[in-house]
């Protein structure tokens, strides 16, 4: 079991690499930077098979059973970590190991994102050849790689946050790889504070797991939950599980929180297949999967789960319609794909919903490293609008994009068409009265798929050629490193599907089998539940019966087949001036289609407050406006009114001094006085005869006076 | 024809006094109004003299005293009457009012 034991190698591997880019990346010829990062990514794919491999034999001894090893205690240890109280009130340690795990569910991931990786890995050098900051890209895709791995492998929601957040920041850096271009830095902050929403509802789904069970290991959790100690419906696994949705809306780009998506366009092509595709963005459903468990005993919450997939879904599948960048198409096609996973895993097709995401990384990885090559030999056009007429001259880019196209829009014999079909019947057969219309929003979503892709195709691929002459001149294939990965994954494409052949069309469904272990004790509740619920509604579940299957899959390929005839009529021939079929029919509802629904906007007037609504801005930086101004004018309007009245009483008690006191007190007495004076001084006349009639007078009185009284 | 008794003498006396007093109030004239002081110690005198007959010699030396006084102080006086004059030109008392406020 050596390789099986050394499993922490595998994240390890592409670490070492992204250190050494860190560390002299610099220095390094571009030869010696493709050697590194792409034979650690090889390493790390060679081991997961062998891994794998192992796995299975391990399997085999003891049934059931994910394989778990553990490195070292990160977060707590034995006695004295962190203490504190679950529900139900008793207490509990806070423990997170350094630990991985390897069961049926990780196994595939691990196998397709180190395989797609590897394959991304060898293109890119092809792609990225002639850039700058070669050895910049390179460390951070193998630092996405250490991270999605860590994230997959992880035996405890904590480390799989750490793997969850480094893809977020090495989207982020991918994103924003070119950045000096204002679009690039704005769309990669986009990509991460959108995520940050979803991280936020993420970790409280992780607390709230850590309360109601007392650990966050997923096979202590997953014991307690299969045990029966909890309800069904019980509201803090439901909320839990909620939270948790809200951490996967965010990365695997569902509504409300898929805005970034498309903006993440702005990075390298091998970038938007690697992380954008197929890796990054199904983290989200690797995380429901994983928590599977919880998941059942939360049937409002897998409703949920349900809707928003199909609402998503079909979303994205309009606004896909009229993109006129080819690499926004196809982000659209992921999110709608995206909705179709969550779809399967919201009804409790766990198992379908995990082997779309498979197959869909194969197709949506050719098909996103299609359009780089298509890119690359139209020296850096995007826009479909100046394409066409490559046919014949970029071959193998064409075979490949188009095995992707027939792939994803599920026609027969290709990896999408058993994907795709499994949703639908699982979809039909498991919700029946009110929630039927999934059903139909999946089938309508369908054939706009088809729609959308084999437009896709005739706009590049055929026609007259739309673009500049000196672009046309210079139309070549893609170097080797860079078809052949194509011609790999287009292959896998077809090929994927047959391992989880159903048994209607006489296929043992390797697939589903090998999921079983994993998910097969769930499909128990739900089987429970289920009936429960279609009893209570008074209709009889749908049987497995062979015929209604067939009817079903019937339709579905008629949608498919309906799609890209509609397709066809309107732009097999398109040339310089061709005309939309939806702008023909409807200007506005084109207008409403082509401006995205106008969600980002929506977004810019309510929160993030980047604009306004007349002359207020809302949302959070509407709020922070508002309390500055509350701030400025009441709060410091309160402190400046204080330094007035300290001032006014001031200028009271100054004219108070001035007047009153200095005048009434002071100067009063002496103005008094000289009032006073004024008839005193007539006295002095300056006449000396005056003055001695005055004397005589007194003299006379006092004469008088004596005579008088006696 | 009656006796001169000392009546005559005090009323002869009080008019004179009256007679210069009202000299020093209300004459005009500086030189004037001394001539009119001049009067006032004289009718003193007078008095002196006349009250002397009845109580002894006293009245009489002492009526010598005020004579040298009065000589004295009219020298003074008509002095001062001639500084006066040196600074402002005329013997009208009205026009000494330089203290007038």
């Amino acid at each position: 079991m050596f390789f099986l034991d050394h499993i922490w190698l595998i994240p390890l591997l592409p670490a070492v690499g992204a250190a050494s880019m860190f560390f002299f990346g610099r220095r390094l010829q571009k030869s010696a930077v493709s050697g590194i990062c792409v034979a650690t990514v090889v390493l790390a794919f060679a081991w997961a098979c062998l891994a794998v491999w192992q796995y299975t034999g391990y399997a085999a001894a003891n049934p059931g059973k994910p394989f778990e090893t553990s490195l070292f205690t990160w977060l707590g240890t034995g006695d004295s970590g962190l203490r504190y109280v679950v529900r139900g009130g008793q207490t509990a340690l806070f423990h997170a190991d350094a630990g991985f795990l390897l069961d049926p569910l990780s196994s595939i991931w691990l196998l397709f994102v180190t395989g797609v990786g590897m394959l991304i890995h060898i293109y890119s050098t092809g792609y990225m050849g002639q850039e700058g900051g070669y050895y910049r890209f390179f460390g951070y895709l193998n630092l996405f790689m250490f991270s999605m791995l860590t994230l997959i492998l992880a035996n405890n929601y904590a480390l799989m946050f750490v793997g969850w957040e480094g893809v977020g920041l090495c989207s982020y850096l991918l994103i924003g790889f070119y950045f000096w271009r204002h679009s690039a830095s704005t769309a990669a902050n986009k990509a991460f504070l959108t995520n940050r929403v979803g991280d936020a509802g993420f970790l409280l789904g992780v607390f709230a797991i850590a309360w109601c069970f007392g650990s966050i290991e997923y096979t202590q959790v997953n014991a307690m939950a299969r045990s029966g100690k909890f309800l069904i419906g019980d509201p803090g696994i439901t909320a839990a599980c909620l939270l948790l949705f809200l951490g996967a809306c965010g990365k695997s780009a569902q509504f409300p929180l898929y805005v970034w998506l498309p903006d993440a366009m702005e990075g390298p092509t091998p970038v938007s297949a690697l992380i954008h595709a197929a890796t990054m963005v199904t983290a989200g459903v690797y995380m429901v999967a994983r928590s599977n468990a919880l998941f059942v005993l939360a049937p409002g919450a897998m409703k949920t789960v349900a809707i928003i997939g199909a609402l998503t879904a079909i979303f994205a599948a309009t606004i896909a319609l009229v993109q006129n960048d080819i690499k926004r198409v196809l982000a659209y096609s992921t999110i709608s794909q995206l909705g179709y996973m969550f779809l399967a895993l919201g009804v409790g097709a766990f198992a379908a919903g995990v082997f779309h995401v498979f197959t869909h990384a194969f197709f949506k990885a050719v098909l996103f490293l299609g359009a780089g090559s298509v890119i690359h030999a139209l020296s850096g056009q995007q826009d479909m609008q100046h394409m066409g007429g490559l046919q014949g001259k970029i071959k193998t880019t064409f075979a490949t994009m188009l095995v992707g196209t027939l792939a994803i829009a599920g026609i027969p014999g290709f990896a999408g068409f058993f994907s795709k079909d499994a949703i639908l019947w699982e979809t039909w057969s498991r919700e029946a009265g009110a929630y039927r219309y999934l059903w139909y929003i999946a089938f309508l979503t369908a054939l706009l798929t088809s729609f959308y892709m084999f437009r896709l195709i005739y706009l590049t691929f055929f026609g007259q050629p739309r673009m500049s002459p000196e672009v046309e001149h210079h139309v070549h294939e893609s170097p080797k490193s860079m078809t052949v990965p194509l011609v790999i994954l287009a292959l896998s494409s077809v090929g994927a599907g047959y391992l989880g052949m159903p048994h209607s069309l006489g296929g043992r469904n390797q697939f589903e089998r090998f999921l079983e272990p994993v998910f097969a004790r769930e499909a128990q509740v739900l089987e429970s539940e289920g009936q429960t619920s279609q009893v209570a509604a008074g209709e009889r579940q749908v049987e497995h019966t062979a015929p209604l299957e067939y009817v079903l899959m019937f339709a579905a390929v008629g949608a498919a087949v309906a799609g890209w005839w509609l397709a066809r009529r309107s732009y097999q021939n398109a040339n310089r001036g061709y005309k939309e079929p939806i702008n023909q029919i409807s200007p506005r509802f084109y207008k409403t289609l082509f401006r995205k629904y106008y969600v980002d906007e929506i977004y810019d007037w309510t929160l993030t407050g980047r604009a306004k609504v007349g002359d207020v801005r809302l949302g959070v930086l509407g709020l922070a406006e508002a309390s500055s101004a509350f701030d400025a004018k009441v709060i410091d309007g309160a402190v400046n009114g204080a330094g007035w009245m300290t001032r006014w009483s001031a200028n009271v008690s100054v004219w108070w001094d001035k007047w009153i006191i200095d005048g009434i007190g002071v100067n009063g007495i002496a103005i008094l006085t000289r009032l006073a004076s004024y008839p005193v001084r007539l006295m002095q006349r300056g006449f000396v005869q005056w003055y001695a009639l005055v004397m005589i007078a007194g003299l006379l009185g006092f004469v008088f006076y004596y005579l008088v009284r006696w | 024809m009656g006796e001169i008794t000392t009546l005559h003498y005090l009323v002869v006396a009080a008019a004179l006094l009256i007679i210069g007093t009202i000299g020093v109030l209300t004459r005009r004239n500086v030189v004037i109004i001394l001539m009119s002081i001049e009067l006032i110690l004289n009718a003193v005198n007078l008095n002196l003299v006349a009250f002397s007959r009845l109580y002894g010699l006293e009245g009489q030396v002492f009526s010598i005293f005020v004579i040298t006084d009065a000589a004295a102080e009219a020298a003074v006086g008509l002095g001062i009457i001639i500084a006066f004059f040196r600074n402002k030109e005329t013997v009208n008392v009205d026009e000494a009012d330089l203290l007038k406020w």
